[in-house]
């Protein structure tokens, strides 16, 4: 369903991402996982057509990045790294304005709403102005976003960044739901997220991939933990 | 073309969630009415609006840049330009959907000078004419404003700054029209580029369409600068959104 193929991108004399490759098919979850600055952010950035490559190419769900974008946006619900809201709007209005955007209307928006309210448990704060919520709630607004209208592909940067234990757990149990039938991307540098979560792992740093494969795999072959396999891959190259 | 309507209406719904629009209407309510009536409006013995549409491309230079500026700046520092260009909406749809929405909203704050209207209507006998061709230059002058504020705000992610620069380009824009820049102009300059420097101001096109005459080269240079301004917002908005 995601197929990345030698993606480049730079700002400036800062080589962000360096030719990653990769693929991920339906019903698998891929972690990205990396230091600070490793790139992640920016690959899934280009994967949701937010910024352009400066070479390579990728295809989700079957549309180029580069000739189809607002088709590739249309199958995905992508969630950016501090999920970003209009913080003037309620939370209602806000998930109203997504649906405006997404073609989500009449009958079909009643549900999709009754769907996602509960599923995020958001429901105590509908009434609310996005400044006014804790980051937790944020959070929680930037993934029914992402998932109301019940896209086939799910890009999230750093889904669970800050919030507590309780939260966390919440939002991994929502992922590894939708796991069977939706193909999901999430960044994070939580280590036992990637165990909790992710059928498999990515490990970038300084804009290459390092390692494509699983926890599982990655476990057996260094026979340790998955934070020191982190550091023993990463620290290598620098 | 729906998300261009989402987005138009979020937009124009926000400003009115905030104080925003509340302070700025009374501020050029204000203003308006009471530079018309200062600027000899009784003294001048005529029951028309001429006092009043003369002193709008000022009152614009510096309230045009105030709602303007935070288009593109604002979602750009808080990062909501991340959410927003993530929907399927294109860059262009996006840029047009909010600076409709602007415009609208200053649409609705020249509606909102209807008093000046009666006031004319009940002392004396106004040509209505002019007095709709005096709003539809003003429209169109603010929409010019717009543009260029819009473009600016892409530009800046800090607000203040782009604020600055827009008065500064449409202070240009409507001080290069005026007599006594002209004259001094025509001193080391030959006419024709006098007459080229006046014909870029909005002084005389707006002058135009106020005395009634409505002609194509006046309106003409009115969309070209909307449509001109609007295009460089958008490829530079494309270039420096995750800026």
């Amino acid at each position: 369903m995601i197929e990345v193929k030698e993606l480049r991108r730079s700002f400036g004399p800062v080589v962000a991402v360096d030719g990653i490759s990769f693929a991920v098919e339906k019903g698998q979850v891929l972690g990205l996982l990396g230091p600070n600055g490793a790139g992640k952010t920016t690959a899934m950035r280009m994967l949701a057509c937010f910024i352009r490559p400066d070479s390579g190419t990728a295809s989700v769900a079957g549309f180029d990045i580069l000739q189809k974008p607002v088709e590739v946006r249309r199958c995905i619900g992508y969630l950016a790294e501090n999920s970003p809201a209009y913080g003037e709007m309620t939370v209602g209005g806000f998930l109203n304005f997504v649906c405006d955007a997404r073609r989500i209307n009449g009958g079909r928006r009643k549900a999709a709403l009754d769907r996602i309210v509960p599923m995020c448990s958001i429901e105590s704060v509908y009434h609310q102005t996005i400044d006014t919520l804790s980051k937790g709630y944020k959070r929680r607004l930037g993934l029914a976003q992402a998932l109301i209208h019940d896209p086939q592909v799910l890009i999230l940067d750093e889904p669970t960044d800050g919030l507590d234990p309780n939260q966390k757990h919440e939002v991994r149990r929502l992922i590894n739901k939708m796991a069977k039938d939706k193909c999901i991307i999430v960044s994070t540098h939580i280590l036992e997220e990637v165990e909790a979560v992710c059928s498999r792992t990515i490990i970038i740093s300084q804009g290459r991939v390092l390692v494509d494969s699983t926890p599982e795999k990655l476990k057996q072959e260094y026979q340790c933990s998955l934070d020191e396999i982190f550091r023993k891959i990463t620290r290598k190259r620098t | 073309m729906h998300s261009f309507w989402a987005v138009f209406k979020r937009e124009l719904k926000s400003y009115f969630t905030t104080p925003l629009a509340y302070v700025f209407l009374v501020i050029f309510l204000f203003f308006s009415g009471y530079l018309a009536f200062k600027q000899g409006f009784f003294e001048a013995r005529q029951a028309d609006m001429r006092a009043f549409f003369m002193n709008l491309p000022l009152l614009y230079v510096f309230m045009v840049p105030s709602t303007a500026m935070r288009l593109w700046a604002e979602e750009r520092k808080t990062g909501s330009i991340e959410l927003l260009l993530t929907l399927p909406i294109t860059v262009t749809l996006a840029v047009l959907g909010k600076f409709f929405a602007a415009w609208i909203f200053l649409a609705i704050a020249l509606a909102l000078t209807f008093p000046m209207v009666i006031t004319v209507c009940y002392l004396g006998q106004p040509d209505v004419g002019l007095i709709i061709t005096g709003y539809l230059g003003s429209f169109l002058m603010a929409g010019g404003f717009l543009a260029i504020g819009c473009f600016f705000s892409t530009v800046s992610k800090n607000q203040v700054i782009a604020f600055v620069l827009s008065v500064v380009a449409a202070a240009l824009l409507v001080f290069a029209g005026m007599p006594t820049t002209l004259d001094y102009l025509s001193t080391f300059l030959p006419a024709g580029l006098v007459s080229a420097i006046e014909a870029m101001s909005f002084r005389q096109h707006f002058e135009s369409i106020q005395k009634g005459v409505l002609e194509f080269k006046d309106l003409a240079y009115f969309l070209l600068l909307i449509v001109g301004w609007i295009a460089a917002s958008t490829i530079v908005l494309d270039e420096r959104k995750a800026a």
